[in-house]
This record gives structure tokens, C-alpha cells and sequence, in this order.
């Protein structure tokens, strides 16, 4: 075995980009294990657990963080090296392809890109967060409206940023924004929807994902899609951008009907904007997940309409737009009650917990009110309470559900909807555990995501499957599906896929969570609903 | 509250960042335009930069870049360096880049101080020069203090002629010494008996010579001059060929009318004909010139000096006074000759950075395609250098024309806040010296400043800014 270092100085690419070239590297012949990272702390540490730096190479020089480094383990000298040289050429490659031509050479700042077209109007800004700010500001004062998706950035800055985009009358969309919908066009992590009359403000990416999905699904449309950034309904942000984003759809002659969405928001803050939904004259859906009844009907008003879930927030405002969608509430499908029914029977003795594997935060915390109301403690890296978080994350409990969209797992690689390593990795560990009934997983679609996601997870569930069999097992894997029938992935094949492994596939997260729970819920029979 | 305008207008969307989100946009029909971002150099964060968005620095860099460009120096005369240079004794002797002790020397700048010491008759052994060295009896000092530039080593001794540029636009002076040929010269560090023979030939015989003929012709448009050379295949740091050829044409009439022998007039003209590089010196007493009309400009962030005296790399900035900022002088990176290697060379040397500190050199690289191969590269790679060059500099210098972009006009003036937001170092053209004393050059390529210089610099400065006005001597 033989372990090659290569380092590039001042060499920065995305981490999409390494992602590719890491990949592109470890499938050569004779490589073991290689990976292409920019040289931080936290991604030195990561590769020693990898045992691809060792206490040997780590003496020698790696860089720091503006420089690449790149490591390969090969089964032989020949092998490395080659590796190397394809590593070197792709990288090569990138840094002429930027700067090649007079023509095409694309400008190096976005004070540049100002100067190149003046017509500019909005800055889409995903570089790492401790330089977000300042691409960020420079957008603002440039007058662009900014999109930003970093996250990392701190609240006095998002809480600057934020400002500024008062006083110049800019959209001031992040830190830490999934995806916004502008004028049809999908930003960020985004699904094709058709237009329509439905605005949304949202301070959740998948939440506004999930919405924008099923508003398609019951056959309408989005006007605009604004996001505010996760920490906008915080008591120290005081949802500022998710009120500026309300007066403009309230402004907005295409927007009829309103929703706004957030994860549970400070109560002060969801009174804040609560009151002012209640000022303006259009039909207005409000689902504060997880926030209790009390809080949100604070301000009760005749236009005002509150969502317990994502879909019940979908249904209502396509029903207020005039569309038809099925009524909240209603009892679960036929479809899904015989599942659960099939599921529960293949189960042995002991087979009794639940394992979410999630990608999206919300999809997540919608997962688990759900699943937790009829089970009790959901386990997470994001508990709906203190006492429920798991001491490790990579070891699931009871029932748990994980959300590998957080910090500690998307530090130094790309996000779980792009990158589906991680989650495949748990799906084959959650598969082992004796005690697993269901393994409960969201597919998000749309721009930005996994090209093809189901060319990797069909597979994974159905070598889970067969190696519970092999122990006698039957494991139920439950999808929850988001997407559109327009998304690159194309929903009807990505569902078909997923149904040949015989998962069970469902387009709303918060049916997917009850079916969930209901497989594995022995106190209520399937007509109690 | 925001602008509801946008909703009905057509979308137009830079992006700064993951490529994987232009691709999304593009493959909507919207193609954005997608900006090459790198990270900043450490330590450049929000707060830094907003300090740094100062309308003062704008201000202050314009007015600074403008006399930079405005400089016209003129060749005028040729004169012992004791006679013109400020603040020069017999015991003096100037070296290149910032100040350095004796003790962190290396060995081709301890050659020629030698060298220099013996030639001035300071010293008549190398142990006697390194008595007087010991007992503190030389005073060193950089070029740079006395309005003066040397290539490699750069050493100015009391006797030494040096070429006289006067700028009468800014009424000010630059100095340099005459070039000494390649091979085993004083500015590699060689001091035998040969290089000692050829300066005192150069101080009795070339000196004069020009300071005649120079003075006849009534003085030489140095800027004029290099922006012709310029059209021809040179960038007037590494590649002088052009420039130094025009310079005979030009002079020899007046060398000859001006001769007190023909022998004399013959070996002068052999002599300069010898050397590709003969223009080298004048161009950086040009440079010098330039660079010296955009310095102490309060609040300037532009770079008026880059200069090294092989252990040190150092900068200067307008806005920075006279301080220094430096770092390690670098290796080299480029072609060496038959028969030596990196393990041969010394770091990076000499005041001729003041080429690309004005915008030539490597900043025009692409008028220079012949240079690509010191770059181990294709023309095509000479003019993305100078491309680049554009990002960090003020100002664009019409005046010097380059062909190959549409003849526009070198990148002139760097901006220390860019090259630190950019993460982009000054490129440099220059000559590999050997590390041994005397060897000579060994080879030539590209080299980039230490970072820190900048990040150091550029944080003093928003020290600075971050004064309140009443501070007052805020150019110190």
C-alpha cells in the first residue's frame, strides 16, 4: 500500500468540484481510497479518521487552508502516481479553463462582473462563510439583490446585511437560503414549478421546496419564492427579511394567496409577523412548525390560515386560490393503509424502531413531530427537545432520525442532496441493526441536487433488504419524495425506481412520517384515523 | 422595504461561488455571469474591507497613480554615484532591497560588498574588507533610501558612475549603476581581479563616454524609449534586447562626435553591443523615477516599492510612508542554464522589481512572447500573466502600448487591497542568481512576493484609516 500527497498552494475549487475530482480519483484502477480538499483543520482531521493521512505524511508539509491537497492510497507505486498526474491535469485543466481567452475570461470579483454588465440585478453568493459578508455587502452596495446560500456567517453580519437591504429597498435572501424561486427562475437547490398564484416566504429551504412541490402536484402555481435564511424568525433577527419579503408579495399584483413558512420561530417574532400578515388584505397560510397553537393564533384574523404541516400548508393555499387539492386531515390513502398493513406483518419480534435518515432540516423536524406524537422520543442530531439528542450522531437509538444537512456532517464536503455518501453509508448500518423496522428517508429533486439519485439509493435499499433477509429480516424503507415531474430527475422515474425495491414512495414528508410510525405503532390500529 | 421591481423585470444574476449553482441557472435559460472567485489572503474579513471601501483610499489612489503616470524621466547624464547620490560617503554602500545586517546577508550580496570594498581601495584582501565590515566602519544601506535602484546585488559604492534621470514633471531624480555585462559581474557577488579591472574601466572609460554623448544628445526620453522597445519583443526586465539595440542606434552618433579616441569609442560601443541587457539599468532608474512621484500620498494603498535584497523580500506603500513591509525572499521558478539546478540558485534578488512595481516587466509580459519559455509555457500564457495583472492594478499606462492586447495599455499602479482580496501577488520576471558568490546567473523565470508583505501592510494601513482625522500624520 503506498499513501501520495500532492499539495497546490493558493489552489481553491468548490467543493462540488473536489468532490468530483475525488471521486473521479478513487475509481482508478488500483486506488484504494483518494480524496481532493482544501487543507483545513477540520479536513486534515477528517482525512487522519480516513487513515489517508497518516502520523507518517502528516509530518510533512500539507498546507493550510487556502491550499489543495490532495491524497491518494494505492495498491502500488504505479498506481499512485498515476493518480496523481490525473489529479494534477484535472486540476490543470479547471484553472485554464478559467482563465483562458481575453474573451472569456470571467471577471475575478463581482466589483468587476458590476463593471462588465452595469444591468445586473441579482448576486447569487455561495463561497464559504467567513468571506460571504464580504461578497455579500459588495453586492448590496453594488444595488444587487443577493441571494446568499453560505452559511457560517455571524448574526451581527446577517443582521447588517439585512439592514442595508432595507435602506436601499433590496431582497435580502440568507445567509444560509436554500432556494428561492424568481420570476420562475429556481435558485440555489430549486424544482421546476409552473407559475401561479401562490407566493411563498420561507425561512426553510425543503420547507419551501416541499410547498412549491405540492402546490405543482395539486395543479398550481408559484408567483414568487422568496427565503429568508434558517435564523431570519430568531429573536436577534427579528424576521426582518421574511417580513420584507411579505410586504412584497402583499405589493405584488400576481400573488393572491401568501404562505409563509418557518421552523419553530421566537414567539415574539411569530407574533411580529403574525400581526402584520393580519394587516394585508390577501389570504395568507402560516406554518410555524412545531410552534403551539397558542402561539400562532396569537393574532387570529379572518384571512389568516394556520398549517401544522407542509402539505396541510399546500392544501390550504391551493384550496384559498381557488384549485382543488384533497382536504386536510383526511383519513390516510387506501393505498398507504394496505402498505402499512403488508409492512407490519413482514415484521419479526423486536424489529420496533424507526431510523430517519434526512438530507433536509425540515423535512426532518417535520418527520419527527410526527413520528414522535404517536412514539414518544425521537433521538437527532436536531431533537425536538434537549433531552432527546444522541451522544453520537453515527449511532442511532430507539427511534431516530438524523439530519445530514447539519453543520457537523457538511463541514469540508458538499451538502447530503448532492453528496449522497453519508446517507448511503447509514442506510447499510441501520439495515444491520436488528431492532430496525422502518428506515425512513426524503429524496429531494430539482436544480442543484444529485443528478440521478435514485441510481444510488434504489440499489443501496435493495442490498439493505436482501442482507436483512439473509438474517431473516424484513426491513420497510419509506420515501419521501420531493420533487416535480419537471425536475431534471424527473419524478415518475426517480418514483419507479424506488417502487422496483419495493419502497414505499410518497410525495408528502408528512405522510411519509405517518405511515412511518403507524408501521411500527402497535397501540392504533390503521382505521383509527 | 424592498424593491418590488424586481419581480418585473428580466432577471440578470452574477454568481460567486459553487459553479453547480450557474449550471442550474443556465440550464433554465439563464445564463449567469459566473465570476472566478478565489479567497481573500488571510486575515482580510468583513471589517477589514469595509475600512478599506474608504471613498479617502480612492481618492488618495487616483491622485497617487496620476503622478505616477504623469512621471516623464530623462536621461540627462552620467556621474560618479558620490557626486549626485544623497547621503553618500566613501564608506557607504548601498544594496538592494529593504535594509539588512551583514550577518543575514547572502552570499552574492556578501560578494559584491567585498567586491566594492576592494574596488573603492577600502580594503586591499577580502579579509581586510571583512575587518573594516566587522569594526563597523561601512555603513549599508538600500538603493532605495538615496533615490536609487541596482539590479541583483545592487551594490553602489562612493565611485561608482551612476546614470542621472531627471523628472522635470515632478523636479525630483533616480539613479542607477551602468550594467556590468553577464557572467562573473559584481551584482552575482564575483569580485576576482577581472571584475574588478572591468568597473574601474567602467568608472574611467564607459562613464564618461556616455556622460559625453549623453549630454550632446541633449538627454533620451527614457519612458519614450521603452515604450518603443516595447513594440518589439521586449518587456524591459528579463528581455532588454530591443531596448538596448535602439539605445546604440541612438547614442552612437554622439559617442562618436564626442570621441578622444577611436579605440576608446570602439570598445565603449563593443561593450554596451556585448550586453542584452545594457538598457536594463536606465529602465529601472526610470521605474524608480515613476514610483517615487506616486509615494507618500496620505491613504494611498498603492505600491511604490517591491525590491529584494535575497533574504528579504520588501514592499513600500504610498499611504505607508517609508516603512517596509517584508517576508522570505522566494526561489525562483523558471529554466536554468546547462549544468545548474533550483539546488544552485539563491533567492530571489535585486532592486528590478521596480519594473513590475510601475507596470512593465511581467506586467507586459504579453508584449514579450519570447519570455514565455523562461515561464515554461506557450505566448498564449505570457499574455494571461499580463491579463491578470489588470485585476490588481489602478490604472492602465497608454503610454506603454501593447501589441498583442490591442495595444492597451500596461496595468499599471497595484493596488495593495486588491492584490490582498484577490489573493493575487504581483508575478515577476527575473534572473536566477547562484547562491555562491560570483557563479553569476544561472538561469531566469517568474517569481511571487511573500503574501505577508501585503496582509501586513494592508493592515496598517486600515490602522490608519481607522485614525481619527485630527491624527493627522497619517502618511507618516
Amino acid at each position: 500500500m503506498v499513501i501520495r500527497i500532492l499539495v497546490r498552494r493558493n489552489f481553491y475549487c468548490d467543493s462540488v468540484a473536489l468532490m468530483t475530482l475525488s471521486r473521479s480519483l478513487a475509481a482508478l484502477a488500483g486506488v484504494e481510497d483518494a480524496a481532493a480538499v482544501m487543507s483545513t483543520q477540520m479536513n486534515q482531521t477528517l482525512l487522519k479518521q480516513a487513515g489517508l493521512l497518516t502520523v507518517d505524511n502528516a509530518g510533512e508539509e500539507i498546507g493550510g487552508p487556502n491550499d489543495l491537497l490532495v491524497l491518494v492510497r494505492a495498491e502500488s507505486e504505479e498506481a499512485a502516481d498515476t493518480a496523481l498526474q490525473v489529479a494534477e491535469s484535472g486540476l490543470q485543466a479547471r484553472r485554464s479553463n478559467q482563465t483562458d481567452t481575453q474573451a472569456q475570461q470571467r471577471p475575478v470579483s463581482l466589483e468587476q462582473a458590476v463593471q462588465r454588465q452595469p444591468s445586473l440585478n441579482l448576486a447569487c453568493i455561495s463561497v464559504p462563510g467567513a468571506y460571504a459578508a464580504i461578497q455579500a455587502r459588495q453586492a448590496l452596495l453594488a444595488g444587487l439583490h443577493v441571494f446568499l446560500f453560505s452559511d457560517n456567517v455571524s448574526l451581527e453580519q446577517e443582521i447588517a446585511l439585512k439592514t442595508l437591504a432595507a435602506e436601499r429597498g433590496l431582497l435580502m435572501m440568507g445567509p444560509d437560503c436554500g432556494t428561492a424561486i424568481i420570476n420562475g427562475v429556481g435558485l440555489g437547490f430549486a424544482n421546476v414549478v409552473p407559475r401561479g398564484p401562490i407566493g411563498i416566504v420561507s425561512a426553510s429551504g425543503t420547507g419551501l421546496q416541499q410547498v412549491s412541490c405540492l402546490i405543482a402536484e395539486y395543479g398550481l402555481g408559484i408567483s414568487q419564492a422568496l427565503g429568508t435564511g434558517g435564523r431570519d424568525l430568531s429573536q436577534t433577527v427579528g424576521g426582518r427579511a421574511m417580513l420584507a419579503g411579505l410586504d412584497l408579495l402583499q405589493r405584488d399584483p400576481h400573488t393572491n394567496v401568501i404562505v409563509l413558512l418557518s421552523k419553530p420561530p421566537a414567539p415574539e417574532i411569530a407574533r411580529r409577523v403574525i400581526a402584520s400578515a393580519a394587516q394585508i388584505a390577501k389570504p395568507t397560510v402560516i406554518a410555524f412548525l412545531g410552534a403551539t397553537p397558542g402561539d400562532s393564533e396569537a393574532q387570529p384574523s379572518a384571512h389568516l390560515h394556520f398549517a401544522s404541516t407542509l402539505s396541510d400548508a399546500a392544501r390550504m393555499a391551493v384550496q384559498l386560490a381557488g384549485g382543488q387539492a384533497p382536504r386536510p386531515g383526511d383519513a390516510l390513502p387506501d393505498d398507504a393503509r394496505r402498505a402499512i398493513q403488508n409492512a407490519r406483518d413482514a415484521l419479526k419480534p423486536g424489529q420496533r424502531h424507526v431510523r430517519g435518515i434526512f438530507s433536509g432540516g425540515t423535512l426532518c423536524d417535520e418527520a419527527m413531530a410526527l413520528l414522535s406524537a404517536s412514539l414518544g422520543p425521537i433521538y437527532s442530531n436536531i431533537p425536538l427537545r434537549p433531552e432527546w439528542r444522541l451522544a453520537d450522531a453515527r449511532t442511532s437509538r430507539e427511534h431516530t432520525a438524523i439530519d445530514f444537512g447539519s453543520d457537523e456532517f457538511t463541514v469540508g464536503r458538499p451538502h447530503p442532496m448532492i453528496d449522497a455518501d453519508l446517507r448511503l453509508r447509514r442506510l447499510a448500518q441501520e439495515a444491520q441493526d436488528p431492532t430496525t423496522a422502518v428506515i425512513l428517508l426524503d429524496i429531494v429533486l430539482g436544480y442543484g441536487s444529485h443528478a440521478d439519485p435514485s441510481s444510488e439509493f434504489a440499489p443501496a435499499i435493495e442490498r439493505a433488504r436482501a442482507a436483512a433477509a439473509e438474517d431473516g429480516r424484513s426491513i420497510a424503507c419509506v420515501v419521501s419524495l420531493c420533487g416535480t415531474e419537471q425536475d431534471p430527475q424527473g419524478l415518475a422515474y426517480q418514483r419507479s425506481l424506488f417502487s422496483q425495491v419495493g419502497a414505499l414512495v410518497f410525495t408528502e414528508n408528512a405522510l411519509a412520517a405517518r405511515v412511518a410510525a403507524e408501521i411500527v405503532n402497535k397501540r392504533i390500529g390503521t382505521q383509527g384515523e | 422595504m424592498a424593491e418590488p421591481n424586481l419581480f418585473s423585470s428580466e432577471l440578470q444574476v452574477v454568481n460567486v461561488g459553487l459553479d453547480l449553482f450557474a449550471e442550474t441557472l443556465a440550464a433554465q435559460g439563464l445564463e449567469p455571469m459566473r465570476v472566478a472567485w478565489q479567497p481573500p489572503a488571510e486575515g482580510m474579513g468583513l471589517e477589514l474591507w469595509q475600512t478599506l471601501a474608504e471613498a479617502r483610499i480612492e481618492a488618495a489612489n487616483e491622485r497617487a497613480v496620476q503622478r505616477m503616470l504623469a512621471a516623464r524621466p530623462i536621461l540627462v547624464d552620467v556621474r560618479p554615484a558620490s557626486e549626485v547620490l544623497p547621503g553618500m560617503s566613501r564608506q557607504t554602500i548601498l544594496h538592494a532591497g529593504p535594509p539588512i545586517t551583514w550577518e543575514r546577508m547572502c552570499g552574492p550580496l556578501r560578494g559584491a560588498i567585498i567586491g566594492a570594498l576592494l574596488y573603492e581601495e577600502l580594503a586591499h584582501t577580502e579579509q581586510e574588507a571583512l575587518a573594516l565590515i566587522e569594526r563597523g566602519e561601512i555603513a549599508f544601506s538600500p538603493c532605495h533610501h538615496h533615490q536609487a535602484v541596482g539590479p541583483m546585488a545592487g551594490v553602489i559604492s562612493a565611485s561608482m558612475p551612476v546614470y542621472v534621470l531627471e523628472d522635470q514633471v515632478h523636479g525630483t531624480n533616480a539613479f542607477s549603476t551602468l550594467n556590468e555585462g553577464l557572467g562573473k559581474v559584481l551584482r552575482y557577488g564575483a569580485n576576482d581581479q577581472e571584475v574588478l579591472d572591468r568597473l574601474r574601466w567602467m568608472r574611467d572609460v564607459l562613464g564618461p563616454a556616455l556622460s559625453r554623448a549623453i549630454r550632446a544628445a541633449g538627454g533620451l526620453d527614457v519612458k519614450q524609449h521603452t515604450a518603443q522597445a516595447l513594440q518589439m519583443g521586449d518587456e524591459c526586465h528579463n528581455r532588454n534586447r530591443a531596448a538596448s539595440s535602439i539605445l546604440i542606434r541612438t547614442l552612437a552618433p554622439f559617442l562618436v562626435e564626442t570621441s578622444q579616441s577611436p579605440q576608446e569609442t570602439a570598445s565603449v560601443l563593443r561593450f554596451m553591443g556585448e550586453n542584452q541587457h545594457f538598457y536594463l539599468n536606465i529602465s529601472m532608474a526610470c521605474c524608480k523615477a515613476s514610483a517615487d512621484a506616486a509615494a507618500a500620498e496620505p491613504f494611498s494603498s498603492l505600491v511604490t516599492t517591491m525590491a529584494r535584497n535575497g533574504s528579504d523580500f520588501g514592499i513600500r506603500v504610498s499611504g505607508l510612508g517609508e516603512r517596509w513591509y517584508t517576508g522570505p525572499a522566494q526561489q525562483v521558478r523558471g529554466l536554468y542554464f546547462t549544468g545548474f539546478n533550483e539546488a544552485d540558485a539563491n533567492p530571489d534578488i535585486g532592486d528590478s522589481t521596480i519594473s513590475e512595481t510601475v507596470g512593465i516587466g511581467a506586467f507586459v509580459m504579453a508584449a514579450a512572447p519570447a519570455i514565455a519559455q523562461f515561464v515554461g509555457g506557450a505566448p498564449a500564457d505570457a499574455a494571461r500573466y499580463t491579463l491578470e495583472m489588470y485585476d490588481i492594478t489602478l490604472a492602465e499606462d497608454s503610454s506603454m502600448a501593447i501589441p498583442a492586447l490591442d495595444f492597451r495599455g500596461a496595468p499599471a499602479g497595484i493596488d495593495l487591497r486588491k492584490v490582498v482580496l484577490l489573493n493575487r501577488p504581483p508575478i515577476i520576471n527575473t534572473g536566477i542568481a547562484h547562491r555562491l558568490p560570483g557563479i553569476g546567473q544561472i538561469g531566469a523565470g517568474i517569481v511571487e512576493p511573500p503574501m505577508t508583505c501585503f496582509t501586513q501592510a494592508l493592515a496598517d494601513l486600515a490602522a490608519v484609516i481607522q485614525q481619527p482625522p485630527s491624527a493627522g500624520e497619517a502618511g507618516r
